[in-house]
């Protein structure tokens, strides 16, 4: 695939006077490591929701490769390769571990419309959940029901989750928010072992975690963007310092 | 493959959590001891059976898709009157009168699910209670077809299998009643255990994240919402061929209410919550029949505050925290 | 002359404005809290049956009971605020469907208890049994106060809404409860003033309702139905929507009952389930 993973066209979302999205213009090429910073209130989580389906926008397209899929609703997006995280757990409360992640897997897989054949009869899904659970350092809680994980757990369940979709381009909100800084190198480096192939775009505030993992970052700012480009571009950028220290008025 | 020291394999796990346990058995045997025990009152254990079959069904929705019906008697009264009609028409054979009421009230399921799965909250219970209270406002002026008020004549059953006879004892009844609630058990079981079961209790669990993980939901919830239809006119149908009539409260709204209390009692996404509080329900009713009908309910109305704010999960729900394991929920 | 019809629409308005009186609470708190509130007939009911003993057994005038119909049903929506309604503001709309009903089934028996299952006479001052003349139609002079109060009372909510802090602290509250308690708005204890402002005015309304629909202990059960489907019709957390659907509704039976009498109930929840298909929030409903 030569085109980006997915992109954007003049996308935009209003809430009668309230713009979200402006003119949002994007395009992420297959294995990039985006990040999407601003402000509290710019837009991040808005343009992850549009980008899924949560949201439908007023005008503008998606494009996850060469196809449109503006019109597709969510999980119609999902199976065709885009997946995302949530900021706030959305995890299943009474489902433990490995219950949750057989289930997307089986969802993946078309199985879960079956109701004559006993769950544990389909190997192949179980054994593939408990693959994904144990590469993020899950496998040995599996059978911990999911209220009951420590919160840094869960955040590695909110990641195991839409990997079991097998995506092709995965957008992780904020994925280590909340959780103590002795834990977050976990969340890490589970993003960091991710494949190669995976196009991503995570939602951070932590600069440290930016620099560290983003080969090019997009500065959202009251629903439209501000700026971007590499790290050392944006690090010393001017105006997007001010935007931050929130010197300039923005309407 | 960092498993810990004597704990089984995933597959190994999942099946565990599906195996049969004793006191499940010991709880089927049970259910033939009315036959030793309280041979005078089969005709109300098959009452409690009909109606156990009949929370069945309400678990399957409301338990495990998490949908909150204050309507499904609907499909229970469409079951009763399709076999009652059925045989006031000549064809009064059970098995068969069972098949058609099923057919029957999976058809509406099947057509009302299409609405009921694309709605939440207040909207859904108003859309269940509408569709429940239209219905049975259509059966009071098809007086005609449903007998009204008064309630379906002149229904008579064949014996079971050509020569078991409906008694006045309720052996029969009771013995039919039970066996097609143990088949249709079995089959909720199954599918509770199936990856199908798992999708539901996704969608009681978070029907957020389900797109998300690229679930279609809304099939989900069609099907199941078809399949908890169908049980429920069985039991419906069970009710008119073991009473030989059918009536305008097989629809009504109380039916509704009831039942929905049944299951809160027993623990709502335990398969087995509707079938105990089914029958502490009735046999309590049964014991109490003398008082009039709204301080009966003051008691339930008591039950249900003390439930909701100190019994969450019901009666079942406070035992399983005292035994810790009772499958998966 | 004007013809039957206006008759008949006036009657179903009449009837609309009681259901208004008895639904705006439900709308309002309904559209704040996410809270599914089965027992509220059950406080109107109360303010019925205030009204019936201080009338009949006290012969006090009828109108000086309403207010008061609306204190005891406020003061005591407030005690079941804070000692139940409280724990259950996050808790599942199965649990709160089921611990209202519960409190609605205790509220039945009691009132079944003191004052029997037979509808209540109400001994209303004879001006109020008369009709008035006008333009070939008769209308009832309690039905024209019913009019009046009802429509009073849609503007002094919307005016307390629009131009009080009040109600502008429960607007935000019903748009954004997380913002507005980021803005410093204690959202609890707006919830609580409304709630029992809302079960005051169906405690006044369940007084009100005695001359045109009767008293019995039923009451908390048979008007919920319409009560509900004027709130989800209508809109949560809109006032003109609840007068809007009201109106509505109340004409649409009365006039069904007239017109069509063989399908008069049924219309009622066809109309609810059409218009809750084509708006699954109420026709001025925000989420």
């Amino acid at each position: 695939m030569s085109g980006p993973a997915l992109s954007t066209r003049r996308l935009a979302k209003s809430f009668g006077s309230l713009i979200v999205a402006r003119d949002i213009e994007l395009s992420l090429p297959v294995g990039a490591r985006y990040a999407l910073i601003g402000p509290n209130g710019a837009g991040k989580t808005t343009l992850i929701n549009l980008m899924t389906g949560m949201l439908s926008p007023n005008a503008g397209q998606i494009f996850l490769g060469d196809d449109d899929i503006t019109g597709l609703e969510p999980q119609a997006r999902v199976r065709r390769g885009l997946a995302r995280t949530f900021q706030i757990n959305t995890l299943f409360p009474g489902l433990n571990a490995l219950e949750a992640v057989t289930l997307a897997v089986a969802e993946r897989r078309g199985i879960s419309g079956q109701f004559w054949k006993n769950v544990a009869e389909h190997r192949e899904a179980i054994e593939e959940a408990y693959e994904i659970l144990a590469k993020l350092r899950l496998g040995d809680s599996c059978y911990q029901v999911t209220r009951e994980l420590p919160y840094g757990r869960q955040r590695l369940l909110e990641i195991a989750l839409a990997l079991a979709t097998r995506p092709k381009v995965l957008l992780l909100d904020e994925p280590a928010a909340g959780v103590p800084q002795e834990e977050s190198g976990d969340i890490f480096e589970a993003v960091a072992s991710l494949s190669g192939d995976l196009t991503l775009l995570f939602i951070e505030h932590d600069m440290h975690v930016v620099f560290r993992f983003a080969t090019h970052i997009i500065v959202l700012v009251g629903g439209g963007i501000f700026k971007e480009g590499t790290p050392a571009e944006i690090a010393n950028d001017p105006g997007v310092r001010e935007v931050y220290l929130g010197t300039r008025k923005h309407g | 493959m960092a498993l810990m020291e004597g704990v089984a394999s995933p597959q190994a796990y999942l099946q565990s959590r599906s195996r049969w346990r004793p006191v499940e058995i010991a709880f089927w045997l049970a259910t033939l001891l009315p036959y030793l025990l309280f041979p005078n009152y089969l005709s109300l254990a098959s009452q409690i059976a009909i109606t156990a079959l009949f929370a069945l069904s309400l678990d399957l929705i409301l338990g495990y898709a998490g949908i909150v019906s204050l309507g499904h008697a609907a499909f229970f009264g469409i079951g009763a009157y399709t076999a009652g009609l059925l045989s006031k028409y000549g064809w009064g054979e059970p098995f068969s009168g069972l098949v058609a009421a099923a057919v029957m009230a999976s058809l509406v399921g099947y057509a009302t699910s299409f609405i009921i799965a694309r709605f939440r909250h207040l909207a859904l219970i108003m859309l269940t209670m509408g569709f429940g209270l239209l219905l049975a406002e259509l059966a009071n002026s098809a007086g005609w077809l449903t007998g009204g008020v008064d309630g379906l004549q002149g229904v008579s059953m064949w014996p079971l299998f050509g020569y078991l006879h409906f008694d006045l004892f309720g052996r029969a009844a009771y013995g039919y009643s039970l066996a097609v609630l143990f088949i249709v058990f079995l089959f909720a079981r199954r599918l509770i255990n199936s990856p199908f079961g798992l999708a539901l209790r996704g969608i009681r669990e978070n029907a957020v994240r389900m797109p998300a993980i690229g679930a279609a939901s809304r099939t989900h919830i069609r099907t199941i919402y078809t399949i908890a239809a169908a049980i429920a006119g069985v039991a419906g149908a069970l009710l008119a061929q073991t009473t030989e009539t059918a009536s305008l409260e097989t629809l009504g709204f109380q039916r509704s209410a009831d039942v929905l209390v049944m299951l809160v009692l027993g623990g709502a996404g335990r398969l087995y919550g509707g079938l105990i509080g089914a029958a502490i329900f009735m046999v309590a009713r049964d014991q109490f029949s003398g008082i009039a009908p709204q301080y009966w309910y003051f008691w339930i109305g008591v039950l249900l505050v003390v439930v909701v704010v100190l019994l969450p999960n019901g009666v079942l729900g406070g035992l399983a925290k005292l035994t810790a394991r009772w499958g998966p929920r | 002359m004007l013809p039957p019809v206006f008759g008949v629409i006036f009657d179903g308005f009449a009837y609309g404005m009681l259901l208004f009186l008895l639904s705006v609470g439900q709308s309002v708190t309904l559209g704040m809290m996410n809270f599914i509130n089965l027992a509220h007939c059950a406080f109107a009911m109360l303010g019925g049956y205030i009204t019936v003993t201080l009338v009949n057994r006290y012969g006090w005038p009828f109108f000086v009971t309403l207010p008061l119909a609306f204190l005891v049903a406020a003061a005591v929506s407030v005690a079941f605020e804070r000692a139940l309604y409280r724990r259950l503001y996050r808790a599942s709309d199965l649990d709160q469907v089921l611990l209202t009903i519960g409190i609605a089934f205790i509220s039945v028996a009691i009132a079944a208890y003191y004052f029997g299952t037979e509808q209540q006479p109400l001994q209303l001052p004879a001006y109020l049994r008369e009709s008035v003349q006008f333009l070939g139609l008769r209308m009832s002079v309690y039905r024209l106060i019913l009019v009046g109060i009802g429509i009073a009372t849609t503007l002094i909510l919307v005016g307390t809404l629009e131009y009080t802090r009040f109600g502008a602290q429960v607007r935000a509250s019903v748009d954004n409860q997380r913002m507005a308690s980021g803005l410093g708005i204690n959202v609890e204890r707006t919830f609580a003033y409304t709630f029992a402002l809302g079960s005051g005015l169906a405690g006044m309304g369940g007084a009100l309702a005695i001359e045109i629909v009767g008293l019995d202990p039923q009451f908390a059960f048979t008007y919920l139905v319409y009560v509900l489907i004027v709130v989800s019709v209508g809109g949560l957390g809109s006032i003109t929507g609840s007068f809007a659907a009201a109106a509505v509704l109340g004409i649409s039976d009365v006039a069904g009952k007239y017109y069509v009498p063989q399908i008069g109930a049924f219309l009622i929840y066809l109309v609810m389930i059409s218009l809750l298909m084509w708006r699954p929030t109420g026709l001025f409903g925000r989420r």
